[in-house]
């Protein structure tokens, strides 16, 4: 506690009175300048309260005499935003894939609605530029199931594969294993023919005539004689060096058994008709489009 | 002289000051007007360096339609410099770095011969300071009025007179700062538009903001800035040496320095007649016969003023001249020392300058207009197709540095068979990818690249694209890389 102010004799001020070991505190004032630049600051905080949301009470607060509001800022940039975007929107929406292909701007606003869009919808099963993963096709490659061509992809996304959308691709491959028709020693010879004759894993001196002839009757119909794939009823092409669930002898034996088939859901519940247009045009330009 | 002693109590009063306390509050300089060679020169290099800055932007140069007709002009929504027949694009910052390097070493190799020439005549601070100043005499009077209007109450005379000299300085200001902006866009829309007020935003905040500069700078902070602000001062010494030219009180000739005649027989006195007319004339407020100090920044107007008081009292003037310390200590001594301008340090400052004008004309002129870059698809890194050949995917930016179109040829060696397809672009594989590069602009391609090598041992192998100007035969390669699957051979 102070005890004794008294007079410092250099500098002629007050001490404050506090005294450790024989120093003394010399009650040197704030410098006028800060002190003016502190009370303003708190009368321009009042006039700031005054102007801003700022005071809660009971149900709801003081809204402020400029009425601001940041979550209307917010809003309004975004509406601001989504008309500017609305210009290009329209445009895609309305015009055909050529027109849109003949508009360099266009189609690189195009290009970039659709990459976005990949990104956030359709990656995560895909793959980053569309490289895909067992069972879900690599699109920048090409191996279509559906078709390649712009209309195809449209109507792919549009409406999913399975989905139960009504004008969806619809499509089942008979579990030849599981309902019996076929022994699971024929399952084995067709699996031998396919994996040397169309994954072209040729084992020397092996016999596959007996699942050549197996092949040409159950799998020929929808999958071609030369293993080309229909893409009608989306049976995947055969004599590739790329496969829908991987190069593996097991999975040619697991799929003629108890097929696996995969689903895609139909966007158009999710995207409407002009940003499906926009990802058609990005997924098309990954290097697998027809 | 009751004046002049006043100014020594003033001085006294602030070295005083500086002794015993931390802080010491500027003492106002009020310099004197002198006449003179150094105040000649000071002039005609003052009056060189505001006609090229308020000037310049007014040059115009024809470049072609739709091509900005200034002569210098840092565009910077375009990305472009101009000056004269150059032009630069962001790529070629290190021309700058270069030119900054090269302006460095100048400035050690001046320092080094003449002491802070660039302080005492070219410095911005300086010449801006200078106009003000005599803007300032013009309107208020020279030192003595101005000292005396300051110290006496407030008139009608001197009020009008003070708002005259700001409202000219202000003026100045703007006209400097907006002499700036005009660097960075077309000067005469820019003029008009100002005062229609259709300029951007930035013009009216770098107009106002290098008024606002240039006014405080020159025309109140002055000699502060050379002292507290700049950090040149504070290491010139590392430059001069005692063969560095500098403005100089020759002590040995001066010392004693006493008022009064000079009398055969009398007391022993120096040429200094202690006038303190050096003192009063100094920009900086600094008594040069202390020596060379940091305040100093060698415009020598102290030579004028004591050249004048010389002449009166009948001695040899140049009692403050440009010399050496070298050369001062052997006339000290009665000796004589000669001039040595190429001496260890002048030359390899000379050396390293030579060596960065050549590298940096060479560069200049070996600089391509002609610009590739190829970044690598990284997702996905390759694509294998169902016959079993490798496609990969590469961003391609071909720039065109001229201003007119070019026919360009992109072909990729490293990579026998290799087809080239822009995405989105024609559909049918090509070896040679023909690509119209549009004037002064940048093309950007997504490049597909389908292949069947032989092997991949790495998954990885080197691969060359190749731009050629078909209307020049000039070209660039640019080295990359092609992938697959690690062991991949052939597909098959």
């Amino acid at each position: 506690m102070p005890t004794k102010i008294e007079k410092d004799s250099v500098s002629g001020r007050d001490t404050t009175g506090h005294e450790w070991d024989g120093i003394k505190e010399l009650d040197t004032p704030l410098p006028k300048w800060w002190i003016y630049t502190f009370y303003s600051s708190i009368a321009v905080a009042f006039v700031l309260f005054l102007l801003y949301p700022s005071i809660p009470y009971g149900p709801g607060y003081w809204h402020g005499l400029l009425g601001y509001s940041p979550r209307k800022a917010v809003d309004a940039e975004v509406a601001k935003l989504q008309a500017e975007r609305k210009v290009s929107m329209d445009k895609i929406a309305t015009l055909s894939f050529d027109q849109i292909k003949a508009d360099p701007a266009l189609l690189e606003v195009a290009l970039t609605k659709g990459k976005i869009t990949f990104e956030e919808n359709c990656q995560a099963c895909h793959g980053a530029g569309g490289s895909g993963h067992p069972g879900f096709p690599a699109l920048a490659a090409g191996s279509w199931l559906w078709g390649g061509k712009l209309t195809d992809i449209q109507r792919t996304v549009t409406h999913g594969i399975r989905s139960g959308d009504p004008a969806a691709h619809t499509s089942a491959m008979p579990p030849f294993g599981e309902l019996g028709l076929l022994k699971p020693e024929q399952i084995q010879q067709v699996a031998d023919f396919v994996w040397s004759k169309f994954y072209g894993h040729v084992t020397e001196g092996q016999d596959v005539s007996a699942g050549a002839a197996l092949f040409a009757q159950n799998c020929a119909p929808c999958h071609g004689a030369d293993g080309q794939g229909n893409r009608l009823v989306g049976a995947p092409r055969l004599n590739s060096r790329i496969h829908l669930y991987g190069d593996a002898r097991e999975i040619i034996v697991s799929q003629v058994t108890k097929p696996r088939m995969g689903v895609m859901p139909n966007w158009n519940a999710r995207l409407d008709p002009a940003t499906i247009k926009c990802v058609t045009l990005y997924v098309h330009s990954l290097g697998g489009g027809e | 002289m009751s004046r002049i002693s006043k100014t020594d109590s003033r001085l006294r009063e602030h070295q005083d000051a500086v002794a015993h306390d931390l802080y010491a509050n500027r003492v106002k300089v009020y310099p004197k007007t002198v006449r003179g060679p150094m105040r000649r020169i000071k002039w005609a290099v003052l009056i060189a360096c505001l006609a090229v800055y308020y000037v310049l932007p007014w040059v115009r140069w024809y470049r072609g339609p739709n091509q900005p007709g200034q002569a210098v002009l840092l565009d910077i929504s375009t990305e472009r410099f101009y000056f004269f027949n150059l032009e630069l694009w962001p790529q070629d910052i290190w021309l700058l770095a270069g030119l900054l390097i090269l302006g460095a070493v100048l400035l050690f190799l001046v320092t080094s011969l003449v002491g802070r020439v660039w302080c005492g005549y070219t410095c911005p601070q300086t010449v801006w300071t200078d106009l003000f100043m005599w803007i300032e005499k013009e309107i208020e009077g020279d030192r003595n009025e101005r000292m005396a209007r300051d110290a006496a109450p407030l008139t009608a005379d001197t009020i009008w007179k003070k708002t005259l000299k700001h409202g000219i300085w202000l003026a100045i200001a703007f006209w400097t700062g907006g002499a700036w902006i005009m660097y960075y866009t077309d000067a005469p829309t820019v003029a008009v538009d100002f005062w229609t007020g259709s300029a951007a935003t930035p013009v009216y905040f770098f107009t106002g903001l290098f008024t606002l500069t240039t006014y405080l700078l020159a025309g109140w902070a002055r000699e502060q800035v050379c002292t507290y602000m700049c950090p040149w001062p504070r290491f010139q010494s590392a430059m001069l040496d005692d063969q560095s030219f500098t403005v100089t009180y020759q002590a040995w000739r001066g010392e004693p320095r006493a008022r009064g005649k000079r009398v055969e027989g009398g007391p022993q006195r120096g040429d200094c007649v202690d006038c303190g007319m050096c003192v009063a004339a100094c920009p900086t407020g600094i008594d040069i016969r202390d020596g060379i100090q940091l305040e100093c920044i060698n415009c020598g107007l102290c030579m004028d003023a004591c050249d004048h008081v010389m002449a009166r009292t009948g001695q040899a003037k140049g009692l403050i001249t440009w010399d050496t310390l070298a050369r001062q200590a052997a006339k000290k001594a009665g000796k004589k020392e000669p001039i040595r301008i190429l001496r260890p340090r002048t030359m390899i400052y000379l050396t390293a300058m030579t060596a960065a004008v050549i590298v940096m004309s060479t560069a200049l002129m070996m600089r391509s207009t002609l610009g590739l870059s190829v970044q690598r698809d990284r997702a996905p890194l390759f694509v294998m197709l169902a016959d079993g050949s490798l496609r990969n995917g590469y961003t391609v930016k071909i720039s065109n540095k001229t201003q007119t179109n070019a026919p360009y040829d992109l072909s990729i060696t490293g990579l026998p068979g290799a087809k080239m397809v822009v995405a989105e672009g024609d559909p049918k594989p090509q070896t040679v990818l023909r690509v119209l590069g549009s004037s002064d602009g940048v093309e950007t391609l997504r490049v597909l690249v389908t292949a069947r090598p032989a092997e991949l041992s790495n998954g990885a192998q080197p691969v060359d694209f190749i731009l050629r100007d078909t209307a020049t035969g000039a070209q660039t390669v640019y080295h990359s890389t092609f992938m697959g699957p690690a062991g991949y051979a052939g597909g098959r």
